[in-house]
């Protein structure tokens, strides 16, 4: 069988690629469109660390094949910084120390903005589960749960946390 | 080199006809999310995968003659977001929210937890106990068969290699019911289940129970409906004889094997305590407590 | 200098800057291993061993060669034999024959996952067909796995040129026990004779991996005149060339290596295992290699630390005084010699003050992947057993478990049974801090349990190298050799701003490669913010005296007479207030006039590194009828010397403690019956998610180490010292269970609730 041809949507631009069946999304952005922010951290579903959302819904780009992105509107970590302005998520990762090593940094700024787009006020209980599918080696934690729960209260326009 | 096809057909006629023409193996896909982790470990080698997402029915949740019938692709995420759904069948829900991260939940499915045939899937025993029926279509039509008919043995399903799942169907409830699963796992998120135990009941205007369904997860080598367990249940409200029956009831049932995510002994002892601590919430949500399941 | 100063005197250090690093983390630009390409690049891919123990009998690559798109393949016979002879190497001893046969096995395959043959082919799946087509013939051998099972005589044997070491005479036969060591203080026999308590216990731990969320990766290049590039995820990139010139028999002047971001490593990148391979397929392709390893392979063939069984025992006064103890560690290594037992036999009792000790350990080999450095590595293991050990002596003297450490506690003079006098150090003021931390005292409810353990790592110094060149428009630039893994670029530039007396954003920190900056021993050993960080500190000041020089050539003055403050020149003495001070940039702008670049690199051989101590409490509840432990509450005290950066200092802290806390319940490798991982993977190699913890409160206490300039100690390793007794000391509490296994897994516990409910109803 010949190469896929898929035409789709990452970060707002449109983009077109060729994918073989058995490359998965997180193949295509690293190896063919050089979108290295999603990380391998396991191919398995298990890390978190190649977080992407799919129209809207966040996935792990390791368990989604190319081919059906076709279509579909795909947002990376690269696409989180509005041009030169960080996200606040973003931001406040910086000012907590939310990142030792920063390999799964990335995964966690894409799956906190999942969270908080679907629930802008979430208790420190559902910030851990929503985030469990993300792990992290190098900070316990601690800090990148601060980091969520100051920028939630930002985004709600609340005056900071903690 | 050999090359893997791939489909996306939006039909089922369609899919049952890729299913059934294909030169080797074929398999179906909805979210993924098992078959992208066989596929990269080499375990399985399909030479196509049809995509059945783009099959109308296949996504979507709609009530039907007070039950639901659930679109076979439908993800984890968008069960959990169905406010009808969630206060008809919430152990189904959060059985199905247990499966994986929120990642998983963007993609996975209840009928391809189901199709994976683990017996330690976390919605199969939820489905169980609530009486939850598969709508299957192939070359011959459509049929339907209750959900603990479909595993037959880990990795295996009763279905033909032409035939998939287009929905999952849960029946109406009737007054004073409530379900609830829960599972055993090593941490609080991420693991497989050691034990899972999904409960439904029924009860009458006095508590006292007059039907219910108990399904046992990851302790025989499929998901198991277990009639004496449900037995335990029926005519009696949650006392301490009542819970001492259904623990050994659901001890009674295991099968189970050692493995690397537990042994005989624990796999056993816990199944009675999950059957009892589910089929505790299950009751309470009869009686209309509002309760967290996990 | 010295700037052990109050902290209202520092400006930047103490503070917890934005890292220099963290837009480009923020935003997916960050350069990690496996985001590194290069023009013309192919993909390299390793065979490995499917058997834990067996001969390779022959090697059959000519179907994987004539694969279309394969470009080279190598085995062991493409690498030079090194002889049997152990290199010292900053923390311990690397034997380069056995790190050559690690990464590419010769004659016999250890483990599962012993690399045995690598190719490297034009795409990714070419490369994974062409390894499948190489056909490996084994002979497959009787394997052992359990380091018990390893030292007994009738075990199958690794290494048939392996006889004990450390044993006079020298044993006649072969075994798996490479070495054995010793160390001895008082009379340990005279000693418990005078006991009037006495504690003893037989403790297990399970191996770990350091589980770094980045699998190890690397790109190679090598042109045909020998000289060779070489871009890897690595905790030392002058390792990394050292490492891979020896094995591969280059010139160490011919390999660049080029430092990527780290993904995490925690010792468990110290070593080499890609890099050679790809060099070499590199050369033999003409193509740069890109290697990575999966997830599977990381848990197969790197890492982790050792598994061990422990033998404690503790003899004490009534009153609390201890008068002897004793320790007996086997510690397995994997494939090759060189588990962390030296470490082991030191660390567990170097916290107390005891007038008799005895200890003996055991380095043993076994078909498990070789052992490679992680965190403080053997000490948590040997604390593991002697701080579940403390808390059972404690009980039976029925004295607060606070009171016995303050009581026996190791402070400055006090002389460990290894030889060497503590000195500056902080273990009493830690403790105070411990007793006097609101968690010490809050309620506990019924069925809840508190545990409280303590942890010491020796941190280390070494060789370093750190430079601060000035620019042109008064911007600073700092080099060092060492990878960042955890915002030492942060602390660097902090210190070199603080001498300078300039805003930390106008230092920009880099991480040179080895042509870029002068020799640094690698990342590890708690040892960056100290000698490097003394490097680029001395740097600082030695740039400081040239800015000194200009101004005062600009002022036409004696350099005397300048004084440097606020990051300004000031005429001083008699000549003050007769000039405007002179800003750096101001300085900078004028270097072409007044002698040229403004920069200075210092090397170095850091000695006097502080020792750590730290203090942790746990609070946990136990689900009676399932095992299973919640981790309610955890406090980690410790004494950092100085915290430069305060909030990576506290992530360092709550980190460790987070890795202590999966170590203790749920970290182990299982294998079957044939020596095969069964749970290569992050599903069921289970370490702590984010909602199975707590918040970790990381409680900073600084005794200043005075052999550094600002008083820093090493603070990465000490955290993963306490919490796996801490853990087990709050189970104990909770349910009156000692669990002497790790990991305290729900089934052991589960196990140990029913034979205890058991034993009481019988």
């Amino acid at each position: 069988m010949s190469k896929h041809h898929v035409t789709t949507t990452i970060n707002g631009e449109a983009v077109e690629f060729l994918c073989e069946t058995q490359e998965t999304l997180l193949d295509v952005l690293r190896n063919t469109l050089n979108l290295t922010g999603s990380k391998e951290g396991c191919a398995s579903g298990d890390c978190g660390a190649c977080s992407v959302i799919a129209d809207g819904t966040l996935v792990c780009s390791c368990l989604m094949l190319g081919v059906e992105a076709e279509g579909r509107s795909i947002t990376t970590v690269e696409g989180i910084a509005d041009g030169e302005k960080l996200h606040p998520i973003q931001q406040k990762f910086l000012e907590h120390a939310a990142l030792q090593c920063g390999f799964c940094t990335p995964g966690f700024i894409v799956a906190a903005k999942a969270l908080l787009d679907a629930n802008p006020n979430p208790t420190e209980e559902e910030a851990r589960y929503w985030l469990a599918g993300n792990l992290c080696r190098c900070t316990g934690y601690d800090k990148i749960i601060r980091a969520v729960m100051d920028a939630a209260a930002e985004l709600r326009g609340e005056a900071r946390a903690a | 080199m050999p090359s893997l096809n791939y489909a996306a057909p939006t039909s089922v006629q369609e899919a049952i006809a890729l299913l059934a023409g294909a030169a080797g193996l074929a398999k179906p896909m909805s979210g993924g999310t098992d078959l992208l982790v066989q596929l990269r470990s080499g375990r399985l080698k399909p030479d196509l995968i049809v995509d059945t997402k783009h099959i109308p029915g296949m996504i979507g949740i709609r009530e039907e003659s007070g039950g639901f019938v659930i679109g076979a692709a439908t993800s984890g995420a968008t069960l959990e977001a169905h406010a009808g759904l969630k206060a008809a069948w919430p152990g189904v829900v959060e059985a199905m929210d247990l499966i994986g991260s929120e990642q998983i939940q963007g993609r996975a499915s209840l009928a391809g937890n189901l199709c994976n045939a683990s017996p330690a899937a976390d919605s199969v025993p939820a489905m169980i106990a609530a009486g939850a029926v598969a709508v299957i279509v192939g070359p011959k039509g459509e049929r339907t068969a209750p959900v603990e008919s479909i595993v037959v043995s880990p990795g295996r399903t009763s279905l033909a290699r032409d035939e998939f799942i287009l929905a999952i169907r849960l029946p109406a409830r009737p007054a004073h019911s409530g379900d609830a699963y829960l599972r055993f796992i090593p941490r609080t998120e991420m693991d497989i289940a050691v034990v899972g135990c999904g409960v439904s009941v029924t009860l009458d205007a006095q508590g006292v129970c007059t039907a219910a369904r108990v399904a046992l997860g990851a302790v025989a080598p499929t998901p198991l409906l277990v009639a004496d367990a449900g037995a335990a249940l029926v005519g009696h409200t949650l006392d301490d004889a009542t819970l001492a029956k259904l623990d050994a009831a659901a001890r009674a049932a295991c099968k189970p094997i050692s493995d690397k995510r537990g042994t005989i002994e624990y796999r056993t002892k816990v199944a009675g305590v999950l059957a009892r601590r589910t089929a505790a919430i299950a009751f309470e949500r009869a009686k209309g407590g509002v309760v967290k399941g996990h | 200098m010295n700037y052990i100063v109050p902290q209202s005197e520092l400006k930047i250090v103490g503070t917890s800057p934005v890292r220099p690093d963290g837009v480009d983390k923020v935003t997916g630009r960050a350069t990690f291993g496996a985001d590194m390409a290069l023009a013309g690049m192919i993909w390299g891919k390793v065979k490995r061993s499917p058997h834990a123990h067996a001969r390779i009998v022959s090697i059959d690559t000519s179907k994987a060669m004539a694969l279309a798109g394969v470009k080279a393949v190598v085995t062991a016979a493409d690498f030079p034999e090194i002889p049997n002879e152990e290199a010292f190497v900053g923390e311990g001893p690397m034997n380069f024959r056995d790190l050559s046969r690690n990464c590419m096995a010769r004659d016999k395959a250890l483990y599962e996952g012993h690399a045995v043959a690598a190719v490297a082919a034009s795409t990714q799946a070419i490369a994974e067909q062409a390894v499948d087509l190489i056909e490996v013939t084994y002979e497959v051998l009787p394997h052992v796995i359990d380091v018990e099972a390893a030292m007994a005589p009738d075990a199958p044997v690794l290494h048939p040129d392996m006889f004990t070491a450390g044993i006079e005479p020298k044993p006649t036969r072969p075994s798996n026990i490479a070495k054995r060591v010793s160390f001895a203080k008082g009379d340990v026999d005279a000693g418990f004779a005078e006991a009037e308590v006495i504690v003893e216990g037989r403790y297990t731990t399970q191996p770990v991996h350091q589980a770094y969320i980045e699998p190890h990766a690397c790109v190679a290049q090598v042109a045909t005149d020998g000289q060779a590039q070489i871009y890897s995820s690595t905790q030392g990139q002058f390792m990394v060339r050292a490492y891979s010139a020896k094995i591969l028999g280059w010139e160490i002047a011919n390999l660049r290596s080029f430092p990527l971001e780290i993904g995490g490593g925690f010792g468990g990148k110290t070593v080499v295992y890609l890099e050679p391979l790809a060099l070499k397929l590199a050369q033999k392709s003409g193509r740069p290699v890109k290697m990575m390893m999966t997830r599977e392979d990381v848990f197969r063939a790197s890492g982790p630390t050792s598994g061990a069984v422990i033998e404690v025992k503790i003899g004490a006064k009534r009153d609390g005084a201890i008068v002897a103890a004793r320790e007996v560690l086997k510690y397995q290594a994997g494939a090759f010699a060189g588990s962390p037992i030296g470490p082991g036999c030191m660390c567990g009792l170097a916290m107390y003050d005891i007038p008799n000790v005895d200890v003996v350990g055991y380095d043993v080999v076994s078909n498990r992947p070789k052992v490679a450095a992680y965190r403080a590595p053997g000490a948590p293991i040997t604390s593991f057993a002697v701080e579940s050990a403390m808390d059972d002596l404690a009980r039976k003297l029925a004295i607060d478990p606070l009171a016995l450490r303050e009581m026996n506690g190791v402070r400055d003079g006090s002389k460990t049974h290894y030889g060497v006098t503590h000195k500056d150090i902080g273990f009493l003021p830690v403790l105070e801090a411990a007793r006097n931390h609101p968690h010490w005292k809050a309620p506990l409810k019924p069925g809840q349990g508190r545990g409280v353990a303590c942890g010491f790592w020796f941190n280390i110094g070494g060789e370093s190298s750190g430079a601060v060149h000035v620019n042109e428009d008064g911007s600073v630039s700092v080099v060092s050799g060492n990878p960042d893994i955890g915002g030492s670029r942060a602390s660097m530039a902090m210190m070199a701003a603080e001498v300078l007396g300039i805003p930390v954003e106008q230092v920009r920190p880099i991480v040179g490669d080895t042509a870029s900056i002068g020799f640094s021993f690698l990342t590890g050993g708690s040892r960056v913010t100290f000698a490097t960080g003394m490097a680029v500190t001395q740097a600082a000041e030695r740039v400081v005296e040239q800015l000194k020089t200009r101004a005062a050539q600009i002022w036409e003055i004696p350099a005397e007479a300048v004084e440097w403050k606020d990051g300004k020149a000031w005429p001083a003495g008699l000549n003050a207030g007769a000039f405007e001070p002179l800003s750096l940039a101001q300085i900078a702008l004028k270097a072409g006039r007044t002698g040229g670049p403004i920069s200075s690199e210092v090397s170095l051989n850091a000695q006097g590194a502080g020792a750590g101590f730290g203090c942790h409490i746990c609070d946990v509840e136990v689900d009676a009828e399932t095992g299973q432990v919640k981790i309610l509450r955890y406090t980690a005290v410790q004494d950092v010397g100085k915290a430069i950066h305060r909030a990576y200092v506290e992530g360092q802290i709550q980190g460790g403690a987070a890795q202590g806390i999966g170590w203790a319940l749920n970290e182990e490798y299982i294998y079957d019956t044939k020596g095969r991982m069964e749970n290569a993977g992050f599903l069921d190699y289970r370490v702590p998610v984010a909602s199975d913890l707590p918040l970790i409160e990381a409680v900073i206490v600084e005794v200043p180490n005075p052999r550094h300039p600002f008083g820093v100690r090493g603070v990465g390793e000490v955290p993963i010292v306490p919490p796996m007794a801490a853990v087990a000391n709050a189970i104990r509490s909770a349910t009156g269970l000692r669990m002497p296994d790790l990991p305290m897994s729900p089934p052991k516990i589960c196990a140990a609730l029913d034979a205890a409910a058991g034993a009481k109803a019988a």
